[in-house]
């Protein structure tokens, strides 16, 4: 077991030349919550670990003018739970962000984090998704910005590039007649991990007829899906009943869920179309209020 | 290799410590500044026994790296009472018998302690999933959440 060098630049500079000049394995840490117990577990052996959370926009969290927000990486769950303006504008990500773990957990673990460990049942990241949020990333080549669906590949793996790391997201503005929501199911009431998870953000016009949807689902793939199908089911419509079961039946023939020792394929896959379900008629209700 | 020198607040008292990359705060309070209040249980962030509070925030100091805490204030339950006279909480757990074996009591303390400061009437629902991550064997949880509501019930009558 080598020892680890820890760096804590103040700047995305300086953390892109950290990057680039580290021989070994290097590992961000935003709020460490996987990577300290991947680090106690020898799972990994890094020669470097670069903290960030001393760069500025990696720990802030902004309402920008034009209604839409930046927030840092390792902008904690818990603090975006104690702010007035991203609670009401898009609850369901900051349900799907703060509901990852225990009070403790939720003190450190970060949105930039959850995305790079790249679970695929990571329960911020559906949110995410369907909110239309983009991840800020920097690197030797400069920056740039990906949809944050593009980020994570298969499990553990992310499409980031060797010294790059993300350090903010951009959620738009909450458009009028919109509502979100994200629903999970585990197996007790708090601190376990999804056997499904489910997130959809839907806009409602005055008739309450759905003029646009995303639906995105965790723990069902290899990777969180976006289930276009779904969203078609709905749009257009009122959320009759018909409507509903065909949303249901998308989700269900989306998903491709593995056995374990949280569900079974054919009980993910039924539970995906029920999460569906309800999660629209709880953005919707968020849509006409 | 060099170590890291990191200058911190524990209960409002400044210490500086030499840390390796791979100690954690836990590590850093209970090795090297005997500061054993804090207990390790699960040391992957399941049990809640090593909470402490780092500026304001409640977090498992098993799950920090002691490197990265330059410049932050961290309390913990060695900070809880005031001298010999005991913090509310620790007085209503020990009158409700809120403990058996110990091991979980600072982490639990810690935990109530931050969220009466934010909730000082919180409902029973409030009380567990606060408290969700701080895991005991003995009491089966009514007596410690017993103990916290009675607390936050005499803290808010003496206000």
């Amino acid at each position: 077991m080598q020892s680890v060098q820890f760096e804590a630049p103040g700047t995305v500079d300086e953390a892109v030349a950290l990057l680039a000049g580290a021989t070994g394995d290097t590992r961000i840490l935003a709020g460490g919550t996987d990577l300290l117990v991947q680090l106690r577990a020898h799972m990994i052996n890094p020669g470097l670990i670069i903290d960030i959370k001393k760069i500025d926009e990696t720990r802030s969290l902004t309402k920008n003018a034009d209604g839409s927000y930046t927030i840092g990486a390792a902008y904690a769950g818990a603090e975006a739970t104690e702010r007035d303006d991203i609670t009401k504008d898009w609850p369901g990500v900051v349900e799907g962000w703060d509901l990852i773990g225990s009070t403790q957990i939720q003190g450190r673990a970060s949105l930039g984090g959850n995305l790079c460990n790249a679970s695929p049942a990571a329960d911020s990241v559906p949110a995410m998704i369907v909110a239309g949020m983009t991840a800020n990333i920097a690197g030797p080549k400069g920056r740039r910005t990906i949809p944050v669906q593009d980020v994570p590949v298969s499990p553990g793996k992310t499409s980031l590039g060797k010294g790059e790391f993300i350090v903010s997201f951009n959620l738009p503005g909450r458009p009028k007649g919109g509502g979100d929501a994200y629903l999970r199911l585990i197996p007790r009431t708090e601190m376990d991990i999804a056997v499904v998870g489910c997130g959809v953000a839907l806009v409602l016009d005055d008739s309450g007829t759905v003029t646009s949807a995303k639906v995105s689902l965790g723990a069902v793939s290899a990777k969180v899906l976006v289930v276009d199908a779904a969203a078609k089911a709905i749009i257009g419509t009122k959320l009759d009943d018909d409507a509903l079961a065909k949303l249901d039946a998308a989700c269900q023939a989306a998903a491709k869920p593995i056995n374990d020792k949280r569900g079974t394929i054919e009980y993910r896959t039924k539970i995906a179309g029920v999460l569906a379900r309800r999660a629209v008629k709880i953005a919707a209700e968020r849509a006409g209020s | 290799m060099a170590k890291h020198h990191v200058a911190v607040s524990i209960n409002g008292e400044p210490v500086e410590y030499l840390c390796s990359t791979r100690q954690t705060l836990l590590d850093v309070l209970r090795d090297e500044l005997n500061l054993t209040g804090s207990k390790e249980g699960c040391a992957s962030g399941d049990c809640g026994a090593c909470s402490v509070m780092v500026d304001g925030r409640l977090v498992c100091s098993c799950l920090v790296m002691g490197a990265e805490c330059d410049g932050k204030s961290i309390d913990t339950i060695e900070g809880m009472a005031d001298g010999e006279k005991l913090h509310p909480l620790q007085q209503k757990f020990l009158e409700e018998a809120a403990l058996q074996c110990g091991i979980c009591t600072p982490g639990v303390l810690v935990a109530a302690k931050a969220l009466l400061e934010r909730n000082n009437n919180p409902t029973e629902t409030q009380v567990r999933y606060w408290l969700a991550g701080n895991l005991c064997r003995c009491t089966g949880y009514d007596k410690i959440v017993r103990a916290v509501m009675l607390t936050a019930a005499d803290m808010r009558g003496g206000a």
